[in-house]
């Protein structure tokens, strides 16, 4: 890749100047009387010049590869003949791809009209330009930048100082990332969100009662619209998150509770790492096991009792999502519970209550607030959690309470909808943009409760 | 290793396992009593405590220790930090068996019952002899379920008034009713410091416990709240055999009736408080009242 | 006073049934935990185990010029092209003459894999005096009869093997003319449509370039600005809002920075799809805050006496923090990225949405090569109507479990190694 080659220059350039600065650094101190004459050690001399020489550069590179596809195009839809201009966006972007197609060698071009071979021509010619302009321009100002950091080398110069302001600056930039990406998620949510929401209103996506995407290929066909009612969705992932929670509630915090306050020292230290394994189970595993094993397994049973189960039912996928979350939820328990302290212990077994009386009057109440923080974070876990439900649960929107039947969620439809190729424009992929916004929302509104009540707690016996 | 680890981390946060371990440490020049000194023993006695020792794993914290406490009477423990008279006392209701390394040697009779018989329950055990904590420790309830808890978990009230009379009574005794009684349903973790430890003994006493051990229970507290709780005790001593810990020898002369002379784990001196503080028999017990070390 | 003893009496029973009940239900808690773990790993390594070696049936191969259509042994063109298959069908029609039904010979050719010929061309290539003589040769069978040979005597009934082609599987069998031997190109291969071909080398190498590149960006990254957060931010809102920034996104599920990815690398940025760099982009964010968290802890946990010694001897703070605080907090950070990094390699959804799920059969040669990772072709198998796909998918799960479990490990050993209490 070209960029790449640039930067690897760049790297060496940078090693060069590094290398000059540090000359010059003590020419110039020589006839002061040695390098502890100068305001810093030769290597921030040094380090500076390096600085000069690749910053900037790379700052242009940035800037030139953002905007250089954007001018070619424009530059190129421009220069067609009006015979072949486009009329609308989509035949702009067909337009596009073909004389790109053309020019990458994909297309022969024969095959096309001989205005849009000469189109592909002329990007060829002018993605060549582009990249002879952007080489020397990048070269020249590191070579600049890197010349200029040299001659500013004096005994005087707080190198130090400006060295550690410019590392400081990069500190903050990479703290700086948490927060853009947070903002890149927002954006590219919301963006795409919007666009849906003006073809589809919000209020059939949030309260219809029919999810079926399908969108037809031609306008006169039956059915063409498909519908966007997502509270199918919605209720599938509450009944199988529901499901999880009822495995992974009792059965984490029973755990804990053991673990941390009857199991003998060697059993602890034996159970908790293997109870922790589940935690580092990738969640693809789980849905294989969850399709492969427990669907068939349950259904198995259920029939043998004479019921009928569907094959991709949500009990088996809601079980083996509970199975992902005990470690997660018996973690955050132990936490909380071993946070509560031995004096309130001491005082209830004074008192003459048994351990369980103790346990469940005294510090289950007391570590309540942080249970409960954590089993929201569980919560939000299972609504977004994906593989499982993915590979283990249906793909058809029903809206049903039935464990047995098959369900589908948010995640599963986003997955469906988005895997393959699809034109960036339709309704049907901008839905799994909207469900992505949903899905955000909720999990960010529980997640910040949740850490709110988590932080306040471990403040509380701090 | 491991259990050497968690020694250590025992001993960081039991002064008597810390001491334990370095009995050297301190200064050896007065020798030991061959036997206590003083009236260790008394006609009818409440609990009685023969040749006790106690281990925190390898090492020894209490050393042969024998005491009986009378009924309703008032006993102080006192000596140097680490000299044992916390574990003795916790010994004294089994909250030693919450620590796994620790093992206890001896008699302790309670009246009749043997303490450490395992056919002994150590639930009915607890709620014959309560005790309060150095630090206050209400339960984050409200006050009144604080001092409602021990009643419920035992059955002590089938009706509510029952218990709310249990609740009142209790607090009336701790000194607390006329601070508290408009606010009983807000959280006991909200009072004051004083007010805190008194909860605590109102909540010791609701379930009406033959002993109350206190082990230094106005270590935490002001100079005024200290005073109250004194006061407390005096009174208290009239339906309770109470067995008090303390640092500090002032509180120990004026509570108690008897006071018992730790020492590295050994029992020094046990006499009437009076004489203990007038006439110290013993070097040791001489030495640490008038303040030579403590 | 004897009446409290007396009532607490009464109520002993019923309190130590319901402490004996509470236990009991702790312990099962317990038990129902440690069970899944074994169930789940007893099943994915029962089912698993069959894939690592693959049935061979032993072929006479009459290197017949002719059957090839090769006139030229030198010209490797021809070598190359030439129809090693009908060496196969030939030497199968031998073993087998009684054969003669157009649809039962169709049966029999099926008996060896579809790409048994490559390498017998890859043999010819390497010995071409091969030509014309005649060898007994191992041909890798075809998944069904794998399937079969593996099957226990009641089960086989039940396996995808046509009816008519049993009896000649069994009478190679009898004949001794059946082996089953190490599956090495499950280690050295692609995907492939065919089970008994398929393998996970190129998921593993698709794996190994989105690693790097998540490595290469989030652990420098997280360390810089926990090193930010923690020595040099002035403690105010806008601090305050970053963390409780990073906080949140540990927790946003991942698929949500699939969206991401799609929506700025791939469609904002046109970086191309499938490629193990915008994989690894997408890992980065989505590690980032995990490391970032566990970076801090690091450097929090160098006590602050050290960092007083440094700037008392005149030190900056950027001194103090590369010349002590970094190194010290080393161990706890290159911890908190293993595992970090054994999350991402564990991830799959945020990769499915930028289009890592392509059919790979070549081995990527770099993080701009269309490829697919582990846990992916783990989906795609799991996908696959075909039976063996099954043991294939166990199989890779097995791989990815081994990688986990080998970086979990070596972060419980650095951690014990190298971490030092204060």
């Amino acid at each position: 890749m070209q960029a790449g080659n640039l930067v690897l220059l760049l790297i060496a350039l940078g090693a060069v100047f590094y290398f000059f600065g540090w000359r010059r650094s003590y020419a110039v101190s020589a006839p002061l009387g040695g390098v502890r004459h100068l305001h810093s050690l030769p290597g921030y001399y040094a380090s500076l010049a390096a600085v000069w020489c690749v910053l900037p550069a790379l700052a242009l590179l940035a800037f030139w590869l953002m905007i250089d596809d954007a001018v070619i195009r424009t530059n190129l839809m421009a220069s067609l003949p009006s015979s072949i201009q486009p009329q609308s966006q989509v035949d702009h972007e067909l337009l596009l791809n073909q004389i790109r197609n053309v020019a990458g060698g994909a297309l022969n071009p024969a095959f096309v009209p001989a205005e849009v071979a000469a189109a592909a021509e002329q990007l060829n010619a002018m993605q060549a330009k582009n990249q002879l302009m952007l080489n020397i321009a990048f070269i020249s100002i590191a070579v600049l930048g890197g010349v200029w950091g040299w001659s500013r080398v004096q005994p005087r110069l707080r190198a130090r100082q400006q060295v550690e302001s410019v590392m400081k600056w990069l500190l903050m930039a990479s703290a700086m990332v948490a927060i853009l990406t947070t903002l890149g998620i927002v954006l590219s949510v919301l963006f795409e969100s919007i666009r849906f929401f003006q073809k589809v209103s919000p209020v059939e996506f949030l309260f219809g009662l029919q999810w079926s995407p399908q969108i037809a290929l031609r306008p006169d066909q039956v059915g063409a619209t498909g519908a966007f009612g997502a509270v199918p969705l919605f209720a599938g992932t509450l009944l199988i998150s529901f499901i999880a929670m009822c495995v992974a509630v009792p059965v984490g915090l029973m755990s804990a509770i053991y673990l941390a306050e009857y199991a003998h020292k060697n059993v602890r230290a034996w159970a908790k790492p293997i109870l922790e394994i589940l935690a580092g189970v990738p969640t693809v595993v789980y849905g294989f096991f969850a399709a492969l094993t427990v669907a068939p397994a349950i259904r198995g049973l259920g029939e043998s009792m004479g019921l009928t189960v569907a094959s991709e039912s949500a009990l088996a996928a809601g079980l083996v999502m509970g199975i992902m979350i005990i470690p997660f939820i018996s973690s955050l328990a132990d936490d909380v519970i071993t946070a509560v302290p031995r004096a309130m212990r001491d005082g209830s077994l004074a008192l003459g209550a048994t351990q369980s009386e103790t346990i469940k009057r005294v510090v289950i109440p007391a570590a309540l607030p942080g249970i409960m923080g954590g089993i929201l974070l569980a919560v939000s876990r299972a609504i977004g959690e994906t593989m499982i439900v993915v590979m283990a649960a249906g793909l058809a929107a029903n809206l049903t309470a039935n464990p047995l039947e098959a369900v589908t969620t948010i995640t599963v439809q986003i997955v469906t909808l988005l895997v393959g190729d699809q034109e960036f424009d339709s309704a049907k992929t901008l839905a799994a943009f909207a469900l992505g916004l949903m899905l955000f929302i909720v999990t960010l509104a529980l997640n910040v409760i949740a850490l709110k009540i988590v932080r306040k707690y471990r403040e509380q016996y701090e | 290793m491991e259990t050497a680890q968690n020694l250590t981390d025992t001993a960081r946060t039991i002064p008597a396992a810390r001491m334990a371990q370095e009995p050297e440490a301190m200064n050896q020049k007065i020798p030991y009593p061959e036997q206590t000194i003083g009236k260790p023993l008394c006609d009818d006695p409440k609990m009685s405590m023969r040749n006790v020792n106690v281990f925190y794993g390898d090492s020894q914290a209490i050393y042969d220790v024998s005491l009986d406490i009378g009924k309703n009477q008032v006993i102080a423990l006192i000596g140097p930090s680490g000299c044992g008279k916390s574990t003795f006392l916790r010994c004294m209701n089994r909250m030693n068996d919450t620590i796994d390394i620790c093992k206890v040697k001896g008699s302790f009779m309670l009246e009749q019952d043997n303490i450490y018989d395992p056919k002994l329950d150590v639930v009915e055990l607890r709620a014959r002899v309560g005790m309060v904590f150095q630090k206050p420790n209400p339960f984050p309830k409200s006050i009144y379920e604080n001092v409602a808890y021990g009643p419920r978990l035992h059955g002590l009230a089938n009706k509510k008034f029952e218990l709310d009379e249990i609740v009142e009574n209790s607090l009336r005794k701790a000194g607390l009713w006329d601070e508290v009684k408009d606010r009983l349903d807000q959280p006991g973790t909200g009072l004051s410091g004083g007010q805190q430890q008194r909860l605590c003994i109102a909540r010791s006493i609701a379930v009406s416990p033959e002993v109350v051990l206190m082990d230094e229970p106005c270590s935490a507290l002001d100079p005024i709240a200290t005073a109250k709780i004194e006061e407390l005790i005096d009174e208290l001593s009239s339906q309770y055999t109470i067995a008090i810990v303390t640092h500090s020898m002032q509180q120990a002369a004026r509570v108690s009736h008897r006071t018992a002379y730790f020492h590295l784990g050994r029992l020094i001196e046990v006499n009437d408080t009076n004489t203990v503080f007038t006439a110290p028999e013993h070097a040791l017990t001489e030495a640490y009242i008038t303040g030579r070390f403590g | 006073m004897s009446n409290t003893t007396e009532q607490v009496r009464k109520s002993l029973k019923a309190r130590y049934r319901s402490e004996k009940r509470f236990r009991a239900f702790g312990i099962s808690a317990v038990a129902f935990g440690l069970l899944a773990v074994v169930v789940l790993f007893t099943d994915i390594i029962s089912k698993g185990t069959s894939a690592f070696v693959e049935t061979y049936i032993q072929l006479d191969i009459h290197w017949d010029p002719a059957e090839l259509g090769i006139d030229d042994p030198t010209d490797p063109e021809q070598v190359n092209y030439a129809d090693y298959d009908a060496l196969i069908k030939a030497a199968l029609r031998e073993r087998f003459p009684d054969v003669e039904d157009r649809l039962e010979r169709r049966a029999l050719y099926q008996l060896a894999s579809s790409g048994a010929g490559f390498r017998l061309r890859d043999q010819l290539q390497e010995n071409p005096d091969l030509l014309g003589t005649i060898q007994t040769r191992w041909i890798l069978a075809d998944d069904d009869v794998d399937m079969f040979i593996k099957a226990d005597a009641e089960d086989r009934q039940n396996t995808r093997l046509p009816e008519v082609a049993r009896p000649w599987v069994e009478a190679l069998e009898r004949d001794g003319h059946t082996d089953i031997q190490w599956n090495a190109s499950f280690f050295s291969k692609g995907d492939s449509r065919e089970p008994e071909q398929a393998g996970v080398w190129a998921a593993v190498t698709g794996s190994f370039f989105t690693m790097l590149v998540t490595l290469a960006l989030a652990f420098p990254i997280g360390v810089a600005a926990a090193v930010y957060l923690e020595e040099f931010a002035p403690k105010n809102r806008y601090t305050d809002f970053i963390e409780v920034n990073i906080n949140n996104l540990a927790a946003v599920p991942s698929i949500i920075f699939g969206l991401l990815g799609l929506a700025i690398f791939i469609n904002l940025f046109g970086l191309p799809r499938s490629v193990p760099l915008v994989g690894g982009l997408v890992l980065t964010l989505m590690t980032l805050p995990t490391i970032i968290i566990s970076a801090r802890a690091a450097i929090k946990s160098v006590p602050p006496s050290i960092r007083e010694a440094a700037l008392g001897m005149g030190a900056s703070r950027m001194q103090m923090v590369m010349h002590h605080v970094l190194p010290l907090a080393m161990p706890g950070m290159l911890t908190g990225a293993i595992i970090g990094m054994a999350q991402a390699l564990g991830e799959t959804a945020p990769l499915l949405m930028i289009g890592m799920v392509a059919f790979i059969v070549d081995i990527p040669g770099g993080p701009l090569d269309a490829s697919t990772v582990l846990p992916v072709q783990i989906y795609l198998w799991a996908d696959s109507p075909e039976a063996s796909f099954v043991a294939l998918t166990s199989a890779a799960i097995m791989v990815l479990l081994a990688f986990l479990i080998s970086m979990n490990t070596l972060a419980v050993l650095l951690r014990k190694r190298l971490e030092r209490r204060w």
